[in-house]
């Protein structure tokens, strides 16, 4: 419990320090009873409070496991995991009092009420003492009931069996659900698979006023690429390693493969142009030229060649995801050891000390 | 969603009044993981229907069809005689069968959900015991009344004494079904070692035969089994009760109380450790 301080006036779990992030992983290790390699094979971060982090990965790279870990549903086998500053394993009820999660697949009952389904989660978390109808719940739950459901547009369809929801609306439902007990770290596992555009939208949209109100610090795996680029930092592991961490910027930039393609009806003299400048033209055309977007500008201008064609070619956060991915693979597979971050021209993951 | 949104509202404490004690929290997480059980099974009726079926079968039909090929031996009514025994058996196989159920629900629906909020695993355990139990109650209350449509002699003390020994044979199922689960790592390996834990039981147990007097080997296995001392106590209820319609052999009241309390004592402590620590150790 070290690293927290008590609140004025009550009532809440005491906050963590500020300098006390939000999750630190050391070392963090898992290997299932009866598998041959680890699920999560040494994982070291760190996520400041506040933070919006995404871990990305291919299937089977760990994620869901640390995010289990993380969650207190799974021990770890070695190495440490800390929410708040709170130990994962030795603290697990104080931790689960700080965390939300938004799992993968559905996890209301469909056979009862919105409201029935908020009010479990309610009491389950110690929010209110249990009693067996609404109309018997605090004044206080029942006005967040009335706020929440004006806020989901439910009206008294809130009194109705969730499995009448439309696809959309039981997300947000969960969503809501999520953040009643007022997560200091919320986790989403893949939470827009099966939303269409304007609901994924939506919930980004909201998820986005959570933070600004509450800090709350959000964890996300998708496999929505355009979401994790919304994300302050991204994490990218494979194989229960980590094989890069940085911004979404600086994992796209880290690839250099910006390029500028060029033709013109009048090859010879405008490969001689190139390679005049020093740009070293490769085949017959049109050029594909490793020129910077920064640099497009000033390598036209000196061009004398009447172009008929010019394209400049930017890596997206998913080229670079997957040159990351398969990068690793290789050296894991082909090479025989485990990919290093270092050396291979990416972002180094956080060294050892978490 | 976003225009109307003040999550700080939405997401906003209680004011004025403290948070429940510790303590309290962990009895209303008992009772919502209870209540949701149980609400969950009285709206969905295919699922009430369907667990009556089998049992309104061997009452209706094996029941009456031994009555009329063997006559009362000993004058004791087969029907009656296998409507006891399908009666405590429904329940305590609800009761098992719901636990077990964990294994699946943990993959889905609310019960993922429970496995990460902060209440204790001891109280979820807890919780979905006493739900299941409830929850084999209203299929025991079919039973009892279609007992009632075909004849069997079940006066107002019977039907009173009946809800207290039925929960207690749905306690004891409960908790054997969590020794199962804390054992078993699937759905799928738990329907493969059903038939051959469950279906042994319902001869050893005397649902619809007679088990006082078997030979040594059957003896000593029925005398294992935790659905003999349910489906004895049910009959003790029943025919106890009724000193002029001709009772069965049955083991003392007292004695098959006392094998079923011990037992789900048993069970309720080796399982929890177990399952707890299965949970955490997958």
């Amino acid at each position: 419990m070290s690293g927290l301080v008590p609140v004025p006036g009550g009532g809440n779990p005491p906050l963590p320090r500020s300098d006390v992030p939000a999750i630190e992983l050391d070392g963090l290790v898992k290997r299932y009873r009866k598998a041959d390699r680890n699920a999560v094979d040494g994982i070291s971060l760190t996520v400041a409070r506040g933070e919006f982090f995404a871990l990305l990965g291919p299937n089977g790279a760990g994620k869901t496991t640390t995010l289990s870990i993380l969650t207190t549903t799974l021990a770890p086998t070695g190495g440490r995991a800390r929410i708040d500053g709170l130990d994962v394993v030795a603290d697990a009820a104080a931790v689960r009092q700080r965390v939300g999660i938004i799992f993968q697949r559905p996890s209301l009952d469909r056979n009862l009420t919105g409201e029935e389904n908020v009010r479990f989660h309610a009491v389950l978390y110690g929010l209110y003492p249990y009693a067996p109808a609404f109309r018997m719940m605090a004044a206080a739950y029942r006005e967040q009931v009335a706020a929440w459901s004006e806020l989901l547009g439910l009206g008294a369809d809130v009194f109705k069996p969730v499995r009448t929801y439309s696809g959309g609306m039981l997300r947000k439902l969960e969503i809501v659900r999520s953040l009643v007990h007022r997560p200091r770290v919320l986790f989403l596992d893949e939470p827009t698979t099966g939303l269409d555009a304007p609901s994924r939208r939506a919930l980004w949209a909201y998820l986005r006023d959570v933070r600004a109100a509450d800090g709350t610090t959000i964890v996300l795996t998708s496999h929505y690429l355009e979401e994790a680029e919304q994300a302050d930092r991204i994490c990218v592991v494979d194989a229960g390693r980590v094989v890069a961490t940085g911004s979404p910027a600086e994992l796209t930039a880290a690839l250099a493969g910006e390029s500028l393609l060029v033709d013109a009806a009048d090859r010879a003299a405008l490969r001689a142009e190139l390679a005049g400048m020093g740009l070293a033209p490769a085949g017959d055309g049109p050029f594909r030229l490793a020129v910077r977007t920064a640099d497009v500008h000033r390598v036209l201008r000196a061009v004398a060649t009447p172009l008929s064609m010019v394209r400049t070619d930017a890596p997206s956060l998913e080229d670079a995801y997957l040159q990351i991915v398969s990068r690793a693979e290789l050296d894991t597979e082909v090479m025989g050891r485990p990919a290093p971050a270092s050396g291979a021209g990416l972002p180094t993951p956080e060294a050892g000390d978490g | 969603m976003a225009e109307a949104a003040a999550p700080h509202e939405l997401t906003a404490r209680r004011k004025g009044a403290p948070l429940p004690r510790r303590w309290q929290a962990e009895l209303s997480a008992v009772a919502v993981i209870a209540h949701r059980d149980f609400v969950k099974l009285l709206r969905d009726r295919l699922r009430l229907l369907s667990e009556l079926a089998f049992p309104l079968v061997l009452v209706l039909l094996l029941g009456p069809a031994l009555q009329s090929g063997f006559g009362a031996p000993g004058g004791v009514s087969l029907t009656g005689f296998v409507f006891s025994g399908v009666l405590a058996q429904t329940i305590w196989q609800s009761a098992v069968l719901g636990l077990v159920s964990l294994v699946a629900d943990r993959e889905e629906d609310f019960s993922q959900e429970v496995f990460v909020s902060p209440a204790s695993r001891y109280s979820i355990v807890a919780g979905k015991i006493i739900g299941e139990s409830l929850v084999a109650l209203p299929t025991g209350l079919g039973i009892v009344v279609v007992g009632l449509l075909i004849g069997v002699p079940l006066p107002l003390p019977v039907l009173v004494a009946l809800v207290p020994t039925s929960l207690f044979v749905a306690l004891n199922g409960g908790a054997f079904g969590l020794l199962l689960l804390s054992r078993v790592g699937s759905q799928r390996a738990a329907n493969q070692i059903f038939p051959f834990l469950l279906l042994p039981q319902y001869f050893l147990a005397g649902v619809f035969n007679p088990i006082h007097g078997l030979p040594l080997p059957l003896a000593v296995l029925s005398a294992l089994s935790p659905l003999r001392y349910a489906v004895e106590l049910t009959r003790n209820a029943i025919y106890g009760l009724q000193p002029g319609v001709p009772a069965p052999e049955t083991t003392a009241a007292p004695i098959n109380a006392a094998v079923l309390g011990a037992s789900l004592l048993a069970f309720l402590v080796a399982g929890t450790f177990l399952f707890v620590r299965a949970e955490r150790n997958r």
